[in-house]
């Protein structure tokens, strides 16, 4: 077997890694937000929300992916919304496997970097209001420096999560070659074909090359991280 | 300056009531764990919002809860050096030093430029700027954390027991540079601890607490002085002494309020000004003038007060000068020597726990 990628396949390989790349991008400011009100205020309902955050864990992933479908679809409310005022639609696009990704990753994203907040000591940021600096100051100059290294972990998870999503994505933008059409589908749509399991080993090799070096990108990342901000250990 | 402080909170179990107002350069928070000292201070901080009360610096409101006043922490411009160092991990020495800095730059506050290289040098940690507070000894980073305090502009420093973490020769290492930071920027300094030594070298005034309540406040010498010397070791007199001159055997003469007194080299000059700690478990009660006794210093006294016998000890008030004394001694001994107020007596004072408190002295004694 060689690895002579097919145009269709090259295409999937960039597309997945893009969809990955924007999926995380895009959620990282709502995770780190959402996070920071799961590990610091208390109010009524904080369980509701935290299981809400956490559904997609739990949901079947088509089950996911029709709930985007109802909201996000192109005459669904908020999707109808988005596409007349901001041009911004997803059914059948990129952006549409983006979202799903997104949503799927977003758990893991929101727990690594909320357990990084737990573990923030609190008398660094009293030391810091002391010095003369408002809340939001405080915020960005202590406490986000020092969850650094939970972010990297939970983006590189959420990363990852993205890239190999599948059930939502199908069931959400369906499986267009060059458009929504990822590696897990790609791959999925080889092994339904006659002949195509020369494919799909190569996407699946693919798959675990990509895998595997996101995950040691990250821990090489999180240890010089770590480093930087004094820290000895996770 | 002038600090007055009436609050009281509530917080668990826990009932904090207390009052009191100083105008000292070094206010000492005296009393023993759990006395509400750390809660009062964070109360000064800001950080913790007491139920009711009243404080304000220089006539200026910091929290009143009848005016509904309550300056938020950072825009109170109180430093505060917690008992360990808190260094932010992620930055530099320099940066961590720079951290109160730049926020008084971000709200449109500028320092003097060469501040940053006096409190450098104040504090001897120039050789530390480019180290990660992990890097750091105990001592160091403490050091670090004063600075940082300084650094912020703070019109009160608060110091929740600094040298608590430290062992012995690290506080020592410590406690000249706190007086000097007393002595040379002029921040007034809101001083916890627990210890009485660190108190009666620093402290102008003395606040005394125990169970969340005041329980003396005034000069050092008076609060020190009306310890129960029954109940503490480190109970006694705070004499005011100045430095009479060297002996050629080593020893040096001290003019006291209590009398001369001759004690181990202190490293001061002639007509320097210090103060002495005798505590009461270090001085003995004779009734005629000692013959052949090694101790170097007796002095001629009265017997004023009789404490109340704890177990069999007996706290013996003495004055001696202008001074009082404490004494702790036995039931019997109070007995065999018939001890009674008004009765003439010759105190024994050994040199040796003379001068463990006493060198160096604090610099703004020194005239």
């Amino acid at each position: 077997m060689t690895l002579d990628l097919t145009p269709e396949e090259t295409t999937a390989i960039w597309l997945t890694l893009r969809v990955a790349l924007v999926a995380v991008a895009a959620s990282l400011p709502v995770a780190i937000l959402v996070a920071w009100v799961l590990a610091r205020c208390r109010f009524p309902g904080i369980v509701l929300f935290d299981a809400i955050v956490h559904l997609p864990l739990t949901l079947p992933p088509v089950v996911t992916g029709f709930l985007l479908l109802l909201v996000f679809g192109r005459r669904a409310p908020v999707g109808a919304f988005l596409a007349e005022h901001f041009g911004l639609v997803f059914s059948f696009r990129w952006t549409g496997a983006a979202l799903a990704a997104a949503v799927m990753g977003f758990p893991l994203f929101v727990r690594a970097i909320r357990l990084s907040i737990e573990a923030v000591d609190r008398r660094l940021e009293d030391a810091a209001s002391t010095l003369g600096a408002p809340r939001a100051l405080v915020a960005l100059t202590v406490t986000l420096p020092l969850i650094l290294p939970g972010i990297l972990a939970g983006g590189v998870l959420a990363f990852a999560r993205a890239m190999g999503e599948f059930g939502a994505t199908v069931t959400f933008v369906s499986n267009i070659p060059g458009e929504t059409q990822t590696i897990a589908s790609a791959i999925y749509t080889y092994t339904q074909v006659p002949g195509g399991d020369g494919p799909a080993l190569r996407l699946t090799l693919i798959s675990v090359v990509l895998s595997l070096g996101a995950l040691v990108l990250s821990e090489l990342l999180a240890r010089r991280t770590r480093r930087a901000i004094g820290q000895t250990r996770p | 300056m002038r600090l007055e402080v009436e609050v009281r909170h509530l917080q668990g179990g826990f009932r904090l009531d207390a009052a009191f107002a100083s105008d000292a350069a070094v206010t000492a928070l005296f009393g023993p764990s759990g006395s509400g000292k750390t809660t009062l201070v964070n109360i000064l901080a800001g950080l913790i919002r007491p139920s009711e009360g009243r404080i304000t610096l220089d006539g200026l409101a910091l929290f009143d809860a009848a005016r509904r006043i309550d300056v938020p922490v950072h825009k109170r411009g109180v430093g505060y050096v917690f008992q360990e160092a808190r260094l932010f991990p992620h930055l530099s020495v320099r940066s961590n030093l720079g951290y109160g800095r730049r926020m008084a730059a971000l709200a449109g506050r500028r320092g003097a430029a060469d501040e940053f290289d006096r409190v450098v040098a104040l504090l001897g940690i120039s050789a530390l700027l480019d180290r990660k507070p992990a890097g750091l000894s105990g001592g160091e980073a403490q050091r670090v954390a004063i600075g940082r305090a300084l650094l912020a502009r703070p019109r009160l420093l608060l110091m929740d027991e600094p040298l608590a973490a430290l062992d012995t020769a690290r506080k020592a290492e410590i406690l000249p540079y706190l007086e000097q930071v007393a002595a040379e920027t002029r921040v007034p300094i809101v001083y916890v601890s627990h210890s009485v030594p660190e108190v009666v070298r620093l402290a102008g005034t003395v606040v005394a607490m125990d169970h969340g309540r005041v329980v003396a406040c005034g000069p050092a010498d008076k609060v020190i002085g009306g310890l129960d010397a029954t109940a503490s070791d480190d109970a006694g007199a705070v004499l005011d002494a100045v430095v009479a001159g060297e002996e050629a055997d080593g020893l040096t003469r001290l003019d006291t309020n209590a009398g001369p007194l001759l004690v181990p080299a202190v490293g001061r000059p002639t007509g320097a000004r210090l103060r002495l700690l005798v505590r009461a478990r270090d001085v003995l009660v004779a009734s005629e003038h000692p013959q052949g006794l090694s101790a170097l210093n007796v002095l001629p006294a009265t017997v004023t007060v009789i404490g109340a016998p704890h177990g069999a000890a007996v706290e013996v008030t003495l004055a001696a000068g202008s001074a009082t004394l404490h004494a702790r001694l036995t039931r019997r001994a109070v007995e065999t020597l018939a001890l009674a107020a008004g009765r003439p007596c010759f105190a024994i004072v050994k040199a040796s726990t003379l001068a463990d408190e006493s060198a160096p002295p604090p610099p703004w004694l020194t005239p």
